[in-house]
């Protein structure tokens, strides 16, 4: 069994170095011996990846894999040690628009004076360009954009007096209006409410269905097969990578967890498993 | 009372377009987190300023601006360069590197100070007393040649907060997500931080090297208490600095004069200004002034002193026979061990109609009433549904209770009656009133 799965990340790994151009091109991101390091240590080693595309994947890990590291590295944020990373065959400088962007909702300033609205139009701005105002087309546009996440009523809201869940919701609206193919969310589940939690999740069921690709960092390993059809697990090296029906087994939690996958994570993974479950967005396909 | 001249008029205008050109700027590095770089940036210029002094020996707008924009460059890239390669914070390597390059600059100047007319307490106070001095002829009007640079500099500031505006807001709130647009974010930061070192410069004259940090951050400050949108944001900003400038000029001359003294620094007072209006903003801003936060506890707190008594008298009026004398206030305060709290929250409950003062004492009106079961409701349906459900029970399921009857409405009364299988008596057997 290990020797098999040994196998197949070589052999993932082969496929990403044996793309052709033409492959390659069809892939909405392909990520080739990445290594990402902080003051000399390594945070990601050797990555290597390639992702389908209409399928939602979700990135799991322990803390400090490396998950939100390996976005931001695509994304092109952090000083890349190594590789290469394309996105639909070309560097993402030259495919800006084609990817979506949601960062953990930590990393700004909530209490910024704007408005929920102001904040979707920001979605807006690489399309409006330099020196051009927002128009109140582009206004009109980020209210629609909160409309599909049920925020349009706070849409005068400032930032600050919306709960966490409405915040999250606020910066998916933005992503939507960045109207992309492939979008990287960083942890949008994190800490909120039910409401929210579903709304991401029907959110997320329509990009698919439009063909869109979704890199999905997620910490709840109980949610993964019902919310996700692909899994990539990470612990600074890529574990395993594929569809979760295969990959998602207790087996590579276990690598990639190591003595960190509690009992209580065990038990939720037992749970995840349960056939009463919803299906959900499982999906087929090989990777 | 003092006259007044052009001079004077001179010296506002010159303050209030130096401290606006400042303010416009300085509501980025609020809103950046980033008000040490105004201080760092003001701080080192100095070298700038004096090794441009000593290469062209001259006190020329032109070559002192280049030579602060330059050090200006410098500066940022080296707190920048600091913070990311040696791991310490923000603040420490901006610490680490303007106190260095200040100290350098004072010594320049020493140096230099022997060779050109050049004083250091003007570079760090300003003499803007002294610029009506030295005009320029402008369409034929005399001018003082430091409102023509300051002027020139808060255009400039104008243009490309104007220009830039999305770019200054997207990169300021989310640089990640700006990067990823393809916006700048390090390009924007180097042209902020030049912007605010030539803005430096050009305010030095009138304001000093010290005194201008007040007027970077100060009314950005004050304006981000004042509200939530960013444009009102920036033009409260620009107004609060004019303010401070006339108020601080006018207060220089007029203020040490009550008390005997002859009138004072115009741009010490408008530091000072700037400060007092920060402070008046900081107290009675509407939503986050200190007043309003204040005057929202009170008003909470008198509302669950009130709930109190309405509670005790729908009790009393439960337990008492016919005939028993009505409560009086002291009752109350005993009960609540509170004083003016009670007397005020009795105030307010008479003047609302909800208790009526009768001989001695205070008896519930039809309304009091229905508001006194409401909050006694509440009370023995949490109590019930704690120990029932929940299994807290006797000694310590009054507290909760307590605190959770004053923010609880009928609906959620509705809800908790269902929750707790619809008791008729809280634990204590006393009857649960019904919904009125």
């Amino acid at each position: 069994m290990a020797a098999q799965a040994q196998a197949n990340r070589q052999s993932s790994s082969a496929r990403v170095h044996a793309l052709t151009e033409d492959q390659r091109r069809r892939l909405p991101l392909a990520i080739q011996d990445l290594t990402v390091a902080y003051h000399r240590k390594p945070v990601l080693w050797d990555v290597d990846l390639a992702i389908p595309e209409g399928r939602l994947i979700a990135v799991v890990g322990p803390n400090g894999a490396g998950k939100s590291t390996l976005i931001k590295a695509a994304l092109g944020l952090i000083p890349r040690a190594s590789g290469r990373v394309t996105i639909y065959g070309q560097p993402y400088e030259k495919q800006r628009r084609l990817v979506g962007y949601v960062p953990q909702r930590e990393s700004v300033d909530w209490d910024f004076p704007v408005n929920a609205l102001d904040v979707v139009a920001m979605g807006l701005y690489g399309r409006i360009g330099w020196f051009r105002p927002v128009a109140r087309a582009h206004r009109r546009r980020a209210l629609e954009e909160l409309e599909k996440v049920g925020m349009a009523p706070y849409a005068q809201r400032q930032i600050s007096q919306l709960s966490g869940g409405q915040q999250q919701r606020v910066f998916l609206a933005r992503a939507l209006a960045q109207d992309a193919d492939l979008y990287f969310m960083d942890e949008p589940f994190a800490g909120v409410d039910v409401a929210t939690e579903r709304a991401i999740i029907a959110l997320l069921k329509e990009l698919k269905a439009a063909g869109k690709t979704c890199v999905v960092v997620h910490h709840d390993l109980q949610t993964v097969p019902t919310y996700f059809d692909h899994v990539v697990l990470l612990n600074m090296r890529v574990v395993e990578a594929g569809p979760v029906d295969t990959v998602f087994t207790e087996e590579n939690l276990k690598k990639t967890y190591g003595g960190k996958l509690t009992l209580l994570s065990q038990a939720l993974f037992e749970y995840s498993k349960d056939p009463r479950l919803p299906s959900g967005t499982r999906g087929g396909g090989a990777l | 009372m003092m006259e007044w001249t052009s001079f004077d008029t001179w010296i506002v205008v010159t303050g209030m377009l130096s401290a606006m050109a400042c303010a416009l700027l300085g509501n980025y590095l609020v809103l950046r987190r980033m008000s040490m770089m105004g201080d760092a940036i003001s701080h080192a210029v100095l070298p700038g300023l004096a090794i441009a002094f000593i290469v062209t020996g001259s006190r020329g707008s032109l070559p002192m601006l280049v030579g602060a924009i330059l050090i200006g460059i410098v500066t940022a890239f080296l707190v920048q360069g600091i913070f990311r390669l040696s791991g310490l914070d923000r603040g420490a390597s901006m610490g680490v590197i303007f106190t260095t390059l200040f100290a350098l600059g004072l010594i320049l100047i020493r140096q230099a100070a022997d060779h050109v007319d050049l004083d250091p307490s003007c570079v760090l106070y300003g003499a803007i007393e002294l610029t009506p001095l030295d005009t320029y002829l402008v369409g034929g009007f005399e001018i003082p040649q430091a409102a023509v640079t300051n002027g020139a500099m808060l255009l400039f500031n104008l243009l490309f907060v104007v220009a830039f505006y999305k770019e200054l807001k997207i990169t300021s709130f989310d640089p990640a997500l700006a990067t990823t647009l393809g916006i700048n974010a390090d390009l924007l930061h180097y042209v902020l931080m030049t912007l605010v070192a030539a803005t430096t410069i050009a305010a030095f004259e009138s304001v000093g090297s010290i005194l201008v940090i007040a007027m970077l951050i100060v009314p950005g400050a004050a304006a981000h208490l004042l509200t939530d949108r960013l444009g009102v944001m920036l033009g409260l900003s620009l107004v609060f600095a004019a303010l401070a400038a006339l108020l601080g000029h006018v207060g220089a001359i007029t203020v040490p004069t009550w008390f005997g003294f002859r009138d004072t620094s115009t741009a010490g007072m408008m530091a000072v200004m700037t400060g007092v209006l920060f402070l008046l903003v900081f107290l009675f801003a509407p939503r986050y002034g200190v007043l309003s936060r204040v005057i929202q506890q009170a008003r909470l707190a008198l509302k669950i002193v009130g709930d109190d008594i309405l509670g005790l008298l729908y009790r009393f009026q439960e337990m008492a026979a016919t005939g028993t004398a009505p409560m009086h206030a002291g009752d109350f305060r005993e009960a609540l061990k509170q004083n003016w709290p009670v007397r005020m929250a009795l105030w307010r409950l008479s003047r609302r109609r909800w208790v009526r003062r009768v001989e001695n004492g205070f008896i519930l009106t039809d309304e009091g009433l229905r508001q006194g079961r409401g909050i006694i409701r509440s009370h023995r349906l949490w109590e019930s549904f704690l120990c029932g459900k929940m299994g807290y029970c006797e000694t310590d399921v009054h507290t909760p209770a307590h605190h959770l009857e004053h923010f609880t409405d009928e609906k959620m009364q509705s809800r908790l009656e269902d929750a707790a299988d619809r008791p008729g008596q809280d634990p204590h057997q006393r009857a649960i009133p019904p919904a009125s």
